[in-house]
């Protein structure tokens, strides 16, 4: 076990950023607190000593200017990689993001060329209250010219953001912070995880659980649990959110007649009412049960950790959803 | 006036343009043959053409939803504006962009923006792109009085000045955003005070006064090629029409004679007057070259209307590309 190389899912990051900057001086990074400090979840740390100050920028707080900054750059032959802490602070940006970026090469006639990626911290679950903490990748897949990407695990983790360096599209990565510290084997070299490509992290043939980010390592932990009970799980992390890999979804659908999914963010209106409506419409009669859902409750992310606890799916809610879906048919 | 007498001719010739496509513009409006919205930029032409003439072809500006001027002023074509402005196929954005998002990448124009004060970070994105690159070029954004009240405008201020990078922030007073006049929303006479809040040097010139802005531009870019950082330049000009449309006068938010003041003013008549007083141009040569451009416009306009509408299937085209990019 010794010689894996074992990276985690915060460094898996960082090796991504830095194999890309060396291999491409367009590149440069901006955000804030990324340069010396690097990064307040230390993503970034060492860049700026390696790349200098004038390729890992550290801005004032401003998230429309920093965005801005990434648009403009993009727009004229850079390919910037822009941070913004946390996924909450979107919200502030949001004009930049939804009105400027996703929009630009439309608006121009297609002459425009967007190769900005977007990186932020997702997820709750460090007890960071309703600021912090937040889940919003449901308002980010609903428009057009995004893309948007949310690994689960290391090795995802750096596949998935070479593939986000490399677009020509405006990317948004979230990365969970929950899951900065989870360490697995990445290998050195560089490579790169398709957008848009599903991940079945685990075959099965009772029943689909579609999962991305941190749920999908709570619904692994639930299906080995099931297993015992000789309930087998198909487990399908999407990886990219936007596009979505609708083909594998509906292919696991189809086989196992069963689907539930889960995330963390709210359950109305997110990404789990747009993959069960597409299931609905192309595999209905394939299935014996209607989609189920597991979700936050329609509330803020709570402080207290007594709250917050019971607010987040995780194991044992899926292991139990998943045992409730099992028993229809 | 001590510029060359071929700067002159290009500060006046950029005015004409300008002037002529708004008011075809215009008149195609009034007999309904534009869809959507129309900001025209008539009475504000000197600070387009005198900012524009201070810049090479390779250097970047961001625009607004008052945006046509900017890319006349940069060198737009009118075929292909007209074409847009009318939603054809042959459009400067494939008739997707309209007048509101109306942009040549070649020329430099990142676009006209439908959000007020969403250019400015643009710019400054533009600017560290050419300071990263070194290769001397220079941002400048457009704007309004209005837009340096959204926070977008101060963000990109105040960035621009952290990172001191060469952009110019051109600001079109023309005493109103939207319909609520400039005393009504802010506190402060003259948007130039603004300036030393972000560190930068900024001056007022008289924005109906295109050598004025020529002459101020060409200060700032200066100093922006010369690394010497952002600089602020406040005109002082007027709308002759309506925040959109084409009227002009009767308007509930404006006086009349406040309309009238300002057009005794006109900046491309007061121009050619001072032209012609100096010897530099004469009376019928000026008329030749509004006949000249006014007989391009007509071949614009007829460019547009036989152009071919886009097809439904357009609809899905270039929301994302699948080309990729970045060394490896």
């Amino acid at each position: 076990m010794s010689d894996v190389r074992k990276l985690t899912y915060g460094g898996a990051f960082n090796e991504a950023v830095r194999q890309a900057m060396e291999a491409d001086e367009n590149i440069f990074c901006a955000g804030e607190d990324i340069g010396a400090f690097g990064g307040v979840f230390g993503t970034y740390l060492g860049l700026q000593a390696k790349f200098g100050a004038h390729r890992v920028v550290d801005t004032p707080i401003s998230e429309q200017a920093i965005v801005g900054l990434g648009i403009g750059a993009a727009v004229t032959g850079l390919r910037p990689i822009v941070d913004l802490m946390f996924m909450d602070f979107i919200c502030v940006a949001f004009d930049q993001i939804v009105n400027q970026a996703a929009k630009l090469k439309y608006m121009f006639g297609g002459e425009a060329t967007m190769p900005l990626t977007i990186t932020t911290g997702g997820g709750a679950g460090l007890s960071a209250a309703a600021q912090h903490s937040q889940s919003l990748e449901a308002i980010l897949c609903h428009i057009p010219g995004l893309k948007v990407v949310y690994p689960s695990n290391p090795y995802d983790m750096k596949g998935l953001m070479t593939a986000c360096i490399r677009e020509n599209n405006p990317t948004i990565m979230v990365k969970h912070k929950r899951l900065l510290g989870m360490s697995a084997h990445v290998p050195e070299e560089n490579y790169e995880i398709p957008l848009g490509k599903a991940n079945i992290m685990r075959a099965g043939t009772d029943v689909t659980v579609i999962a991305y980010g941190r749920m999908a390592n709570e619904t692994l932990v639930a299906a080995e649990k099931l297993a015992a009970d000789g309930i087998e799980c198909e487990v399908i992390d999407p990886r990219t959110l936007q596009p979505l890999d609708t083909d594998s979804i509906v292919e696991s659908a189809r086989k196992t007649h069963k689907v539930l999914v889960v995330h963390e963010a709210v359950k109305f209106g997110g990404l789990g009412a747009e993959i069960a409506s597409q299931i609905h419409e192309l595999a209905f009669d394939y299935l014996d049960a209607p989609v189920a859902r597991i979700g936050a409750p329609f509330s803020p992310v709570p402080f207290s950790p007594a709250l917050e606890q019971h607010y987040l799916p995780d194991a044992a809610s899926i292991e139990a959803g998943i045992r409730n879906l099992v028993q229809r048919s | 006036m001590d510029l060359s007498p071929p700067v002159q001719f290009d500060l006046h010739r950029r005015m004409v343009r300008i002037r002529v496509f708004e008011e075809a513009a215009g008149r195609l409006a009034e007999a309904n043959k534009l869809p959507g919205f129309l900001h025209l930029y008539v009475g504000e032409e000197a600070v387009a053409a005198g900012v524009c003439a201070a810049l090479n072809d390779d250097d970047h500006i961001t625009s607004t939803h008052r945006g046509h001027g900017h890319l006349v002023a940069k060198g737009g074509d009118f075929n292909r504006m007209m074409a847009e402005l009318m939603g054809k196929s042959t459009g400067m954005c494939k008739g997707k962009g309209g007048s509101m998002h109306i942009s040549d990448l070649s020329l430099g124009m990142l676009g006209a923006n439908g959000i007020v004060g969403a250019g400015s970070p643009i710019a400054v994105g533009a600017a560290f792109a050419n300071k990263y690159r070194g290769r001397g070029q220079v941002a400048v954004a457009f704007f309004g009085d209005g837009a340096t009240n959204i926070g977008a405008f101060h963000e990109a201020a105040n960035m621009a000045c952290a990172l001191h990078l060469p952009i110019v922030f051109a600001c079109e007073n023309n005493e109103y955003g939207e319909f609520t006049p400039r005393s009504a929303t802010m506190a402060i006479t003259d948007i130039v005070d603004r300036a030393a809040g972000y560190g930068m040097p900024g001056v007022i010139i008289d924005g109906m006064d295109v050598v004025a802005v020529h002459e101020a531009t060409l200060e700032a870019v200066a100093r922006a090629r010369a690394g010497g950082g952002p600089s602020l330049i406040e005109a002082k000009t007027y709308r002759f029409y309506n925040h959109h449309g084409i009227q002009n006068l009767g308007l509930k938010y404006r006086p009349d004679d406040e309309v009238a003041r300002w057009k005794e003013r006109d900046p491309i008549f007061t121009f050619e007057d001072r032209m012609i007083e100096n010897g530099t141009m004469t009376r019928d040569r000026v008329d030749e070259i509004w006949a000249g451009l006014r007989g391009e416009i007509d071949v614009a306009i007829k460019f547009a209307e036989d152009s071919p509408l886009p097809t439904p299937d357009q609809i899905l085209v270039d929301v994302y590309t699948s080309m990729t990019g970045a060394a490896q």
